[in-house]
This record gives structure tokens, sequence and C-alpha cells, in this order.
């Protein structure tokens, strides 16, 4: 099977070929750089992406901070990750890499504040 | 009035980079005057990741961006007025701001770096027909809701424009639980980056239609709707293609403005394509000793050029007010076929050094050959897959070359298919 697919590494934007059978990645052109080649490969697997949004702060400056999964976590995670984000609040003072949540539903990746407050 | 080596007008990540490069050249009395509680500029709403992977070499979210220069300027003895509104610069450099605190401040600078940003075009200038309710607004102010104050704008939205900040936030708005119905773009393509529409168009299943655009709005105090239409090759909405659209929210994303009203004060000469500046090399504006970079300069695709560009205006603005005014000897950089505008306008040939020249295309080319010619010798000729209005494309004069030209030199970049 063929699959044409726009990388998403970089703002560069590479038309990828991949070739693959089942989950078997069999070749992958079009890419410019390695990053490419591994998004590829990961996208017919098991597609993964970052997710970033807010999560409350408790007498903060502001009534919301934002953060980030920490690494990629599964995409078809991305609406229960969000869900459960919208039940977390924090206490300020919030610094920019604390850790938010441990292990976010057990895909073993944290969600880190990308802001102070 | 005070005196003051430098005043840097914003603190964004422009106005940040500018003040920073300065003091690194040697300059002491550095003051950035920005109208916001905090540094960062537009960055502190811009939650997504995708910055930084140029300069840093990592992918970053904006508040991350802002927070490491953030972090340098805290470092040095730059001087930052916060909540501090500049309300004239005259051309002698005296620049007039007010806040809470200082009440009247009245500044003689040394230098001058413009960089306060862009806005966004608002729904006035485009003209569509229909009632005025609530609901309307452009993606930035939406964006300003969802991400700092914490509040959702709407519940069904219609996206108007593709750029990248109505792309990134037809994804925010249905992460966040709203439902997108669809992005409509005038144009048969989109002023966003691919990457965009794959991550937070395709990913969600939201529609992008080209060549269509919003042409009337429905609803009495809250947007109930909006008739949308396609368009033909002049632009102008065909009536056969119509259709009703319920929505409650409406977001523009289609285009941004340099903020120039202080650059005119200064008297400083616009670019009619970029309505930024008229700038040279190290981003020194027609009147000596003011300097401009980032946005309010041309709008810039990536936040990194804007940090190299503003390390530029700041190490400029150094030179001028250690050295005094740099000999200078000017050439106009000519847009070529394709090429809509070049930034820097024109390059003193009396400057050390390669210069970069930073473009945009009019159009979506394809295999296409980006060309740069002085006094008719091609000077290089770079392959390109693709080049598209939305990004931003560069091309270097190497400093041999620069030193060979003349003040009769030509210098155009254009667009090979």
């Amino acid at each position: 099977m063929k699959k044409q697919m726009t990388c998403i590494a970089c703002p560069l934007g590479c038309q990828l070929t991949v070739e693959y059978e089942g989950t078997e990645v069999l070749s992958v052109t079009g890419n410019t750089c390695k990053r490419g080649d591994a998004y590829a490969r990961t996208e017919i697997v098991n597609p993964t992406r970052s997710l970033t949004s807010t999560v409350r702060v408790k007498g903060g400056v502001h009534p919301v901070v934002p953060v980030k999964t920490a690494g990629p976590i599964p995409k078809d995670k991305m609406f229960e990750a969000m869900r459960y984000l919208n039940t977390v609040a924090v206490k300020a003072p919030v610094s920019l890499g604390q850790v938010i949540v441990e292990d976010l539903l057990g895909t073993g990746v944290n969600v880190v504040a990308t802001n102070t407050d | 009035m005070e005196n003051v080596q430098l005043a840097v007008i914003g603190g964004g990540p422009a106005g940040m980079a500018a003040a920073l490069r300065a003091v690194e050249c040697g300059v002491k009395d550095v003051v950035i005057l920005e109208r916001a509680e905090t540094l960062g500029g537009i960055l502190e709403q811009c939650i997504h990741t995708g910055f930084g992977l140029h300069y840093f070499g990592e992918e970053l979210s904006g508040p991350e961006y802002a927070a490491r220069f953030i972090e340098l300027v805290e470092k040095t003895d730059i001087t930052v007025k916060t909540d501090t509104m500049v309300t004239d610069i005259s051309p002698d450099r005296v620049v007039t701001a007010v806040n809470k605190k200082d009440g009247l401040i009245k500044l003689k600078a040394g230098a001058v770096v413009l960089a306060m940003g862009c806005r966004e075009r608002p729904r006035g200038a485009l003209e569509i027909a229909g009632t005025r309710p609530a609901g309307i607004m452009t993606a930035g102010t939406a964006q300003r809701y969802v991400n700092i104050d914490g509040k959702m704008p709407g519940k069904n939205v219609v996206i108007l424009g593709s750029g990248d900040i109505g792309l990134i936030m037809a994804r925010r708005m249905t992460l966040e639980g709203a439902r997108v119905k669809v992005v409509c773009e005038l144009m048969p393509y989109s002023g966003g980056l691919n990457r965009n529409i794959v991550q937070c168009l395709n990913d969600f299943n939201i529609p992008l239609r080209l060549s269509t655009t919003v042409v009337e709005t429905h609803g009495k105090e809250r947007l109930e709707g909006v008739t949308i239409a396609q368009v033909d090759e002049k632009l102008r909405p065909i009536d056969s293609t119509r259709e009703y659209i319920p929505c409650d929210t409406l977001m523009l994303s289609v285009g941004l403005i340099p903020e120039n009203e202080l650059t005119k004060s200064v008297g400083v000469p616009l670019d009619r394509v970029t309505n930024g500046a008229v700038v040279d090399e190290m981003r020194q504006t027609e009147m000596p000793g003011v300097f401009a970079c980032g946005n309010v300069l041309h709008v810039h695709d990536l936040v990194d050029y804007v940090t190299l560009e503003a390390q530029l205006a700041g190490e400029g603005a150094a030179k001028f007010i250690l050295n005094g005014e740099a000999a200078a000897c000017y050439v106009a950089s000519q847009p070529g076929n394709g090429v809509r505008y070049i930034v820097p306008q024109r390059v003193n040939v009396l400057h050390e050094g390669d210069v970069k020249l930073y473009f945009r295309v009019g159009r979506v080319f394809k295999n296409a050959r980006v060309v740069l010619e002085i006094d008719g010798e091609t000077v290089s000729s770079k392959k390109k897959v693709k080049v598209a209005p939305g990004e931003m494309e560069d091309v270097v004069i190497p400093a041999d070359r620069l030193a060979r030209m003349t003040e009769n030199s030509v210098v155009t970049v254009r667009v090979e298919e």
C-alpha cells in the first residue's frame, strides 16, 4: 500500500510517500531529514501528536495557565486528554516547566506548565 | 526630559532581541516601553508549539520562546516599563509615553527601535453584508479569550481566512469542545503552513473550502448564522453558490497589518506593499537613528526570523549610538517576476559582510527557481519545489559580491518557473 502525507515535523511541510504493508513500513520518500522518516513511520503504526492546552489556576494572575504534553501522545487519546485536563486545577504560583499531571492517562507522558503564573 | 541611549518601542520578541543585542554591542542605557502588563507580546497567547525550531533547534510554545528572552532581559540592566503606552515619537527622537506610575514620560533617545508588532485586519475592513450581532471577532481575539482569560467565545464556529492563526484556532476550539463547521478561504490557496492544515484541520475532519467567502451575517443580538458563497477568478461571489450555515461565532483570520501609527508620527517613509518602514540591511529606516524590526516592519511567518531581524536592528542602533551615522551609498533591492516585496528595500554597498534579502512571492510557484541577479549577472539560482505567499523566502548577497557593487548597481530577485 502507498500513502501520501504532509510531514508536520517542521514548518517546511515535506510531501512524503510511504509504502507499507499492514503496520510494516517498507519505504519513506520525499522527506528532507530524519525527522520526516520517523514521522511517516509512527504515522502509519501509531499516530501521535503533542497536545497543548490550558488548566485552571487558583489564586494566580490569570484564570488559566498554558500546558503541554512533554512528549507526543497517541492521537486517538487527544479528546480524552482534553476532558481530563479540563478537570485539573493547580494552585499559584506555577513555574514554567512544573509538572502539572504525571503520566497522563497511562501514556507515560507528563503534562508540564509552559508559562509562569 | 530624561536622556536614554536607546528606546525600544514594544517588548515582544522583536523588541527584546533588539534591546539584548544592543546591550551586547556595548550600549549601557536601554529602555523597553511595553503597552501590555508583561513582556512577551503576542507569544503569550500562542500556547501551541512550533516556535524556535530554527533559532533554538527545538520546538517551543509561544510563552516558552518568550520566557527565554524575558529571562535574558532580566539579567541585564535594561529598564523595562510595562503598562506603558507610547503616544508620540518626534523627528528628533523625543519619545512621549504614559503610564500609571510615572504619569507622562518624555525621553530623548540617542536611537529608537520600532518594534510595535502588527494587528489583525478587522471586520470593518471586509465589508460583509448583514447584521452586526455579538459573536464576530478576529481569531486572535478569540485566542486571547480562550488561552489567557480561560473563556470559550462560542460553540458552533465558522472561520473566515486560512492564515495560521485561523487554523490554530480551529484546532483549539475543537479540542475545547466546540464544533468548527468550516474554514473558508477567499483565495484558491491557503495562507497558512501545510503542517497546520494537516494537524489543525485534517486531523479533525474540518473542511477547508478554497475560493469561498462569507457574504452575509445573520442574527440580532447574537450571531445565528452566516451565508457563504464561492467566488469567481476575480474574487466576486457567485450568487448561485450561496449557502446558509448556522453558527454562533465567526472568527476572522484575514491578514495582519503592521501597527505603524508611531512610525508615521516620527515621519518615517513607509513601503506601500509591506505597510512597514523602508529599511536598509541593518533595519535602519530612512531617518538616521530610527530602526524597525519584527512584524511592524513586515509580517513574518516565523518568530525565529523576527529574532534574527531584531538582532540586526539592535546591532545597527548600537553602532549608530556609539559611532554616529555610518557612511552610506544605497542601492534599491528590486522585486522582479513573482516577487511582491523585498526587505531590506535598500542595501548600503559600503556594508561589510553578507546581506540576506527576505521576500514574499505573489502566488504559488511549483518547481521554480529563485534567482538573485546583480548588474545582469546571476549571483545565485536556487531550485525550490514550492514557493507560496504564506512563507517567507530569502537569498543572500555574499560579502565579496557586495564589495564589488557601486551606487549604480541593480539588484533584482525573481522567480522563474
